[in-house]
């Protein structure tokens, strides 16, 4: 396979943006859901701290919005520039789930976002907090459809093939959006992405408790409450989510053997297995290579016995075989950043008891090093399962190789640089404005729609922003 | 073929479905792209934030109509969308690039610290909404001339979108949008920018004229069924009064214009033209939908997976436009440079 085959840059090129795209609908789903929160707990309560907190996170989500928009767009026309055979075999089952998931959620994230983000003055608190909680809805049904489509593609069923064309005909929708590892992989995505976001959360509130001990003074109270709302996410999702992927683990087990086969680097199929800690799998000598093994926590954690079968990359023949040497690492690199979260929310978990929660630096500096452990770990997960699928599309049915386009491999080539170029621009202009806003503290006495004085409204806001630039000029210098 | 069967009729129902989600599209992201172009044209700062102000609540969702373009293709006519997108490889990507410049340009404008990236910034909005739109023009006019499919693939080469009429097209396009894009702000804006727009609106009018001419007389020496489509009988029906309007259009745009009489009648008129050579476009290549040899028939997707979409597009697209309009409803009225925005 040369650096130049058409297949291979083909394959290159739609890992690139769509691993750039998952970012944003991941980071999405999980700030429009805690934005709902923090404006229903301001409707609810009154207190001024959850809409100071709202306004904060509202900057954010419309960049990270609109990230999402226009990778996204990409997405929908890349099926057929990369994957015409594959969009010609498959269009007559994934097209109308995707049609579903544009028709139920993109339009209606889109024709409410106008509102949460300009309409708060025009349409008043009730409908404003609908809106937002519409938008949020609406990336949650995005995720069912699209996770849907994709668990289709690794547990394929509800089909007939046509004869003499070789394309998948749909017979029974209610067993193709509802396959067998579809509700699995829908939880542990939408656990992936609350997490991705309390993490980053729970990082921009770490960063500005260790400033504000820096400085010397208390932290802000809004400071406090994201901090602690973010540790709350960590210390109860991060669990789950362990009980989430082990329960997909056990559904790829049953239905795609081969995969797990290939994520653990076991060559021989055995019972009473150990676990790999590390290793390099070797596909061509067909072995794995400085293995540190646990005894028999193989078979314990893949089938809940000690005596389980686990299965072997030698049970399948060369060309159905995953590369090993990639999913091996991007499971283990997610399953270990998974402890991690989990670890860091029991600590929380402790310290919040002892009523240190925001005053201890361990914690501070910890989150604060793992603000990024959610996207990383989300990103790994998917490399595992998509790279994990290989050398199939549809698996066991339709072979990547036969779903490309007849498209030249210098187009691809070229195209491919541009993405990299115009993404790198995007993400690093993206990232750098987040950032900023980011090292800026929530600021204190955002205007709700009752404020009938727009005037002072804009002074005071002016004022904020400017103490807020000072300080920031100040740090840096 | 059994003209009774569902086989027969949903491909119909989803192709007039197709052209009015297309229609829609033109509708909502032209203006919303010409007002782009227009962006460097116009010097004064504040009234660039003014320009964007009018579209930064409403813009995601009028985008959303090209995903759903991309997606129903993909889930009703399959081989067309795979024909379609490897033959027009190079514009297609071309465009996602520029609409990427540009829709991430909205949020990042506005953003930026140091006036150099503001203008910056300026610059990808512009660019991007005219590099889009002349592709778009351009793959139109490849499309319309015919792409070269063997065996339900695409066997062309990739470059067969640089010929004179995809690339007239694509100035067609340009000039139509900023059109729309001018007569928005005429109806939208205020004062100064609405004086200018008004200007801009009467040259882009003469323009379209010129376009629309052109690209009628040089659709139907393409093919002879482009021709054959027009004069036949009972479709010359529809045909014949189309210049009659087309003029009658320009005798209201042109005085709503001057007389300034209303704000929102010069972009209906606009809209008009496209609808009228949108319908034009419609009556030369039907029933094909990758011309020469691709039919609508030809390109479906089997009638389950057709007519499980149609019940969902059947409720939900009405629904879909009730809340568009509700969202264009709450932002309805001027905007002028005293007009809150959130950042």
């Amino acid at each position: 396979m040369g650096a130049l085959d058409p297949l291979f840059l083909a394959r290159l090129q739609f890992a690139f943006t769509v691993g750039f795209h998952i970012v944003f609908p991941a980071f999405s789903i999980g700030l429009a859901a805690f934005l709902a929160v923090l404006e229903g707990l301001w409707l609810k309560t009154g207190r001024q701290v959850y809409l100071d907190l709202f306004r904060y996170w509202l900057r954010a989500f419309s960049i990270v919005f609109g990230m999402g928009v226009v990778s996204g767009l990409v997405m929908s026309y890349e099926f057929g520039t990369n994957w015409a055979q594959f969009s010609q075999k498959v269009g007559p089952i994934l097209g109308p789930l995707l049609g579903y998931e544009v028709m139920t959620a993109f339009f209606l994230e889109a024709g409410f976002l106008g509102i949460m983000l300009f309409g708060m003055n025009k349409v008043g608190r009730k409908l404003h907090f609908f809106a937002t909680c519409v938008v949020s809805l609406g990336t949650l049904i995005s995720m069912s459809w699209i996770l849907s489509s994709n668990s289709w593609m690794q547990t394929p069923q509800g089909y007939a093939i046509e004869p003499g064309t070789g394309r998948f005909i749909p017979a029974d929708w209610w067993a193709i959006v509802f396959n067998p590892s579809f509700p699995y992989r829908l939880v542990h995505m939408a656990l992936a992405a609350f997490l991705c976001v309390a993490f980053v959360v729970g990082g921009v509130g770490a960063w500005h408790l260790l400033r504000a001990r820096r400085a010397g003074h208390a932290p802000t109270e809004a400071v406090k409450v994201m901090f602690s709302m973010a540790m709350w996410m960590a210390a109860i999702v991060a669990p789950l989510q362990i009980l989430a992927g082990d329960t997909q683990g056990l559904n790829t087990l049953k239905y795609q053997p081969a995969k797990i086969a290939a994520m653990e680097g076991d060559w021989d199929s055995q019972s009473r297995a150990p676990e790999l800690l590390f290793g390099i799998p070797d596909m061509e000598h067909e072995t794995t290579r400085y293995k540190v093994e646990i005894p028999l926590m193989g078979s314990l954690i893949l089938t809940h016995s000690l005596d389980g079968k686990v299965p072997g990359l030698k049970d399948y023949p060369k060309d159905q075989r995953a590369p090993s040497y990639v999913v091996f690492f991007t499971f283990r690199i997610m399953v270990a950043l998974g402890m991690l979260m989990a670890v860091l929310g029991v600590y929380s978990l402790w310290l919040r008891w002892r009523k240190r929660l925001c005053s201890d630096a361990l914690l501070q500096w910890f989150a604060l090093v793992m603000a990024p452990a959610g996207f990383i770990a989300m990103l790994c997960g998917w490399v595992t399962t998509e790279v994990g699928r290989q050398p199939f599309t549809v698996y066991g049915l339709l072979r990547t190789a036969d779903s490309a386009s007849p498209v030249a491999a210098g187009s691809i080539a070229s195209t491919l640089v541009v993405f990299v170029i115009v993404y790198f621009i995007v993400f690093a202009s993206g990232i750098s404005i987040l950032l900023r806003g980011f090292a800026q503290e929530p600021h204190v006495g955002e205007v709700g729609p009752d404020a009938h004085d727009p005037q002072r409204a804009a002074s005071m806001q002016a004022a904020v922003s400017n103490t807020a630039a000072a300080g920031e000029t100040g740090k840096e210098s | 073929m059994d003209m009774t069967g569902a086989a027969y009729w949903l491909p119909i129902v989803w192709a007039v479905l197709a052209a009015m989600a297309i229609f829609i599209y033109i509708v909502l992201d032209g203006f919303d792209l010409g007002l782009g172009i227009l962006f460097l044209a116009e010097r004064d700062k504040t009234y660039r934030n003014v320009m964007v102000q009018t579209i930064a609540p409403v813009w995601d969702g009028n985008e959303t109509w090209m995903i759903f373009g991309g997606a129903a293709l993909y889930g009703v006519f399959p081989n067309a969308y795979a024909t379609i997108l490897p033959a027009l490889y190079l514009p297609i990507l071309i465009m996602l690039f520029a609409l990427i410049m540009r829709g991430v340009a909205f949020e990042f404008r506005s953003r930026m610290h140091t006036q150099r990236m503001r203008d910056l910034w300026d610059v990808g909005f512009c660019g991007g909404s005219l590099v889009a739109t002349v592709m778009q023009g351009v793959i139109l006019g490849t499309l319309v001339s015919g792409i070269h499919v063997e065996n339900n693939a695409f066997v062309g080469s990739g470059f067969d979108w640089l010929a004179p009429f995809p690339l007239f097209c694509g100035l067609a396009v340009a000039c139509g949008y900023t059109l729309l894009g001018a007569t928005w702000l005429v109806w939208r804006t205020e004062n100064g920018l609405q004086d200018t727009m008004r200007k801009w609106s009467g040259i882009l009018s003469i323009a379209m004229l010129v376009m629309i001419a052109g690209v009628s007389l040089w659709t139907p020496a393409l093919h002879a069924n482009y021709m054959q489509n027009w004069t036949d009988w009972p479709r010359i029906l529809f045909v014949a009064p189309v210049p009659v309007a087309v003029i009658a259009l320009a005798v209201v745009m042109f005085m709503a214009l001057r007389r300034k009489v209303s704000r929102r009648i010069p972009f209906f008129c606009a809209l008009g033209w496209f609808f009228l050579s949108f319908s034009g476009l419609g009556i030369s290549i039907w029933p094909y939908i990758v011309p020469p040899g691709m039919t609508i028939w030809d390109a479906s997707a089997p009638p389950s997976s057709q007519a499980f979409l149609l019940v969902g597009a059947a409720v939900l697209i009405p629904l879909i436009l009730s809340y568009t309009a509700f969202a264009y409803h709450v932002f309805r009225g001027t905007v002028n440079e005293h007009s809150e925005s959130y950042h």
